[in-house]
Parts: C-alpha cells; structure tokens; sequence
C-alpha cells in the first residue's frame, strides 16, 4: 500500500518537474527555433508560435551570406582559435601536472600559488593589451591562442595532477629502466595513458573557448579577426528588424555545443564535477 | 658520469607553461597595480598617485557599479547554491525520466552567453515578450524587466541564474553521490524524517561541493561581463552596470588608467571575499 503510494507520489512528482522543466528550460529553446525559421515579418512580433511559412534554408543562406560570408570568417578563425589553445592547454598542462604530482619540491608550493592565482584573479586587461602589443600580438590570432592558454591552464594544470596521481610511479621507473629519456617516459608512457582526462579537458575547454566573448572583444578587434560570439553580438544591432537571421545565428552557435553535449555527455560531467567531491 | 642523476621528472617540462602564463597573465596583473596610477594612453604613462581611486569612489555611477557587482554576485550565487542542492536531491531520487531532466537542466551551462542573452532580452520585451504575454495570460501585468532601472540587474541576475543553476545542480549531484547510504539508513532507524535527514545528513556531509559551488559561483559572478553586456549593457542609464562593465566602458573611452584602478579593484574584492571564505571553509572542516 505504502509502496504504490510513493510509486505513484514519484511519477507525480515526475510529472511535475518534466512540465517545469519544459516550460523554463526547453521552451526557451524551442522559441529560438521558431524565430530562426520565421519570415522577417513574423519573427519581427516575438511571438511564440508555429511558423506560418518555413524558410529554414532561404534564412540560413541569408544570415551567411551576411557582410561578405562574415560568419563563415567566423566560425575559422574560432576553430583555428579553439584548436589551438586546447591542443597546447593539453600538452602545457599534463606537462606541469606531471611534474607537480611526481617531484615534490619547494617549487610545488608556488605553482600551486600560480594555480590559485590563475583560479581567482581577474585578468589585468588593458596591461595585457599593452604586453600583447610589445610583443605584437595585439590582434592577431597566435596572440589569443597564447592568452586562452594563459587563462585555462590552472584548471588544464589541476585536472592532470589528480589524474597522474593515479597512474603508479612503476611505470616511470620500468621505461628509464629500458633507456627512456625523460620527455620519452613523459610523451610515450604517460601522456598516452591520460586520454581519459585529456578527453574531459578536450571538451570542457572547447566549449569554453568557442563560447568567449570577453577576450577576444578586447584582445581580438577588428574586422578580418571576428569570432563566432563577436558575429552574433554585432549582428544583434544589425539584425534589429531582422529577428529571424538573428536567431538563426543563434540556432547555429547553440548546435556545436548540443552535438558535444550529446557524444561527450559523461566526460563533460566528469571535467565539471573535478575537485567536488574531494573539496 | 655526473656527480648527480638527471631527474626523470625535469624542470625543463614546467618552462612552456611558465613562459605563457608569466608573460601574459602575471606581468599584466603585477603591472596593473602601476598602471592604475598613471593617466595611460598605452604609449606614455604619467603618474598622478592616487587619482584613478579618488574618482572611482567619488563618481556615483562607479559606485553603483560597485554595489551593483556586489548584489550581483551574492543574488546569484546564494540562488544557484540553493536552488542547485533542491535540484540535485530532487534530480537523485530516482524520479521518472531523470536522466532526461538532468540533461536539460545542465544543457544551459554550454550554450553561448551572448545568444542566451540575445534570447531572453527578446522574451523579456515589455510589450511583445512573450514571458509578459504569458503573465497577462495569468492576468498579471508583467514588468518592464530589463528597461526599468529598478529591476533590470535583477532580471540579467534572474536569466544568468537559469543559465547557470545547472552547473551547481551537476556539482551537487557529484557530491551526493558520495554520501555512503549508510548514513541515510542509521538516520531512518533512528527515526529521522526526510525533512531531518535532510537537514542532519544531506547538507553536513555535501559540504564539499557546497564550498565548490559557493566559491566558483562568487567568483563568476563578481567577475561578470558578457550576460549583462549582451542584455542590458550596463543600462538603462547606469542601472545595471558592475565593475567589469564599467571596466569596458573606461576601456572604450580611453581611460586606460581608470580602467585599469577599475580592474585592480575588482582583484582586491575578489581576493577580500574569497580568501576569508576559503579559510572559513576549511577551518569548518577541522571541526567536524
């Protein structure tokens, strides 16, 4: 008796929470959809309705072919961006890690600063304009490549720590044994045997870094640099009467992340929760 | 042979990451606390001592941004604290289509900031949005939410919360899992209610993850930029903007070295508010 009641009290309850969850979480979404396929006139109300007439196509073309293909621009220079800085977030970072957890040292004790650091402060921005522009790399791509991985390495660096603590030190030991260099025990041995993490941080830090607006709006101005995020917030005073090429834009910077949510869902949670548990 | 062994595990390996992160992250931040007492054009830098700090506090609209930042940051984070641990408990007990649910709770956290903001200025419109039609509806005339100057920081605080709660639901959900049920069983024999286990187990023993939500959501949400510069842009007037906004927008102007105190200042109320927090935290943890 008292079992179907909290049987019943729990398909309620989820029942419940499906019609909150749809009404503030998926709605939202499906309005961006809606208005992404509107005509100009009937996107233009706002309103939360099926389309009168679809023209997916005809407005994804459009918002293409908007200034000169600025989207397309876009959307390289964001994955040259991306690429990039994540490839050497990996390679820098498992790097640091390695060492930290492997040889403990006075040393650790001020990266672990830097970490902290890294974590906490607010970047100094204009001071990094002026760095950037001493080394010219005030506006280039490499220079934003160079400033995400300044920016993401303390949570690259912390991730591989408390993975490498994990693999025994054994291993190590067994390749200098057979003649192993260092950087080959490192890129042979161990680094193959982080992909898990290296997946996890592969993810986490695509999804950050293709999602930026801040840096590159200040380390990355001018036209021939745009990324996908600039694009969508300039067209955003563009686009005033043209809502429908507005949300199409929208539609197309939420698919990647959706498409990754999708086959990454286990690895973005682990790279998420890191350091949750263990505190 | 040499007198000592090389190290399977050199030095050398933590230089590429050093470079990086000296040139481009610490020099700015150590720099910055010159720079701010300079009028800057990037070029020539002349020091005027302790003016930049003089006018941030003496314009009000700095210190509106200054209070704005601060109720920002704890609205924010106090909700996604609570709301994420409500959601997680409720998201662990093993309701119908929970995996499901999860998953759209969470999808929020990856989506572009500028396009959420994009979307809900569109669904808060006064007139048009359809969050007011819906009101109406209900036959409540909704607020001009991000137009009027009372309510706007409130309503950029209200959607960065919906996009935001999933991350804390996840952590906390990480973080549930880690209690043994053993505790949740000891309780039920001795009589606990769930209201009691609630209150006597589930929040004591998910403190980890309460210290990481509470410390990751503070400093995001003192550091805040993109959801309110793509809703409001600080306005209408000054009435949403906070220190990074302003930060911007001395930027914009010129003001390299406004801009910069602006930044030093944001350093120093982060680091006033998280360290304590960080060392009242794990002096808690002692106790226990």
């Amino acid at each position: 008796m008292s079992l179907r009641r909290t049987a019943a009290t729990r398909r309620n309850t989820g029942l419940l929470a499906l019609a909150v969850a749809t009404v503030v979480f998926i709605l939202p979404f499906l309005f961006i959809f809606l208005t992404a396929v509107k005509t100009k006139q009937e996107a233009a109300l706002l309103l939360f309705t099926w389309p009168e007439q679809w023209q997916l196509w005809q407005n994804l073309v459009d918002v293409v072919k908007t200034r000169n293909y600025m989207l397309l621009l876009a959307y390289f220079n964001s994955t040259v961006i991306t690429a990039g800085a994540v490839a050497l977030l990996v390679i820098f970072g498992a790097m640091v890690g390695y060492v930290l957890q492997r040889r403990p040292s006075g040393w650790n004790r001020l990266i672990y600063a830097c970490v902290l650091i890294g974590l906490m402060v607010p970047p100094a921005v204009v001071p990094t304009i002026w760095v950037l522009q001493g080394l010219n790399l005030f506006k280039t791509i490499h220079g934003m490549i160079l400033i995400q991985v300044a920016y993401g390495l303390a949570f690259s660096v912390l991730l591989y720590r408390g993975f490498i603590s994990t693999i025994p030190r054994d291993l190590d030991e067994a390749a200098v044994i057979d003649g192993a260099k260092p950087w080959q025990v490192f890129f042979k041995v161990i680094l193959p045997l982080l992909k898990p993490v290296t997946v996890t941080l592969v993810v986490v830090q695509s999804i950050a870094i293709f999602n930026d607006f801040t840096n590159p709006l200040y380390y990355l101005p001018g036209k021939d640099n745009v990324t996908v995020q600039l694009t969508l917030f300039n067209f955003q005073s563009q686009f005033q009467s043209q809502f429908n090429l507005l949300f199409m834009n929208i539609l197309l910077v939420t698919i990647p992340p959706l498409l990754v949510f999708v086959f990454f869902n286990r690895q973005i949670v682990a790279g998420m929760t890191a350091g949750a548990v263990k505190g | 042979m040499a007198s000592r062994r090389r190290s399977t595990y050199p030095y050398w390996f933590v230089l590429p990451a050093a470079v990086v992160f000296v040139t481009l992250f610490l020099v700015p931040t150590v720099a910055s606390f010159w720079f701010s007492m300079t009028r800057w054009d990037l070029f020539k830098a002349e020091f005027i001592g302790w003016d930049n700090y003089r006018q941030f506090f003496k314009e009000p609209f700095l210190i509106q941004g200054l209070v704005n930042t601060l109720i920002y940051a704890v609205l924010t984070s106090a909700t996604k604290t609570v709301l994420g641990l409500l959601l997680a408990v409720l998201l662990t007990s093993g309701l119908w289509m929970q995996g499901f649910l999860r998953s759209v709770v969470f999808f929020p956290v990856l989506v572009s900031t500028i396009g959420v903001g994009i979307t809900f200025a569109a669904l808060m419109h006064p007139t048009k949005g359809v969050i007011n039609l819906a009101l109406g509806y209900l036959g409540i005339d909704g607020p001009a939410w991000l137009s009027d100057p009372a309510l706007a920081l409130y309503s950029v605080a209200l959607i960065d919360i919906w996009k935001g709660v999933g991350l804390a639901t996840l952590i906390y959900i990480a973080g549930l899992a880690a209690i043994s049920p053993e505790y949740y069983e000891a309780s039920r024999i001795d009589g606990a209610t769930r209201w009691q286990q609630f209150w006597r187990v589930t929040v004591p023993l998910v403190r980890p993850a309460t210290v990481t939500v509470v410390t990751l959501s503070l400093i995001g949400g003192l550091r805040s930029f993109d959801i309110i510069w793509a809703t409001t842009k600080g306005g209408p007037g000054f009435a949403s903007d906070v220190l990074a906004s302003v930060i911007y927008k001395q930027y914009q102007a010129g003001f390299y070295g406004l801009a910069t105190a602006g930044n030093v200042i944001l350093f120093l109320l982060i680091a006033a508010i998280i360290l304590p927090l960080t060392w009242w935290f794990n002096k808690r943890e002692v106790d226990l």
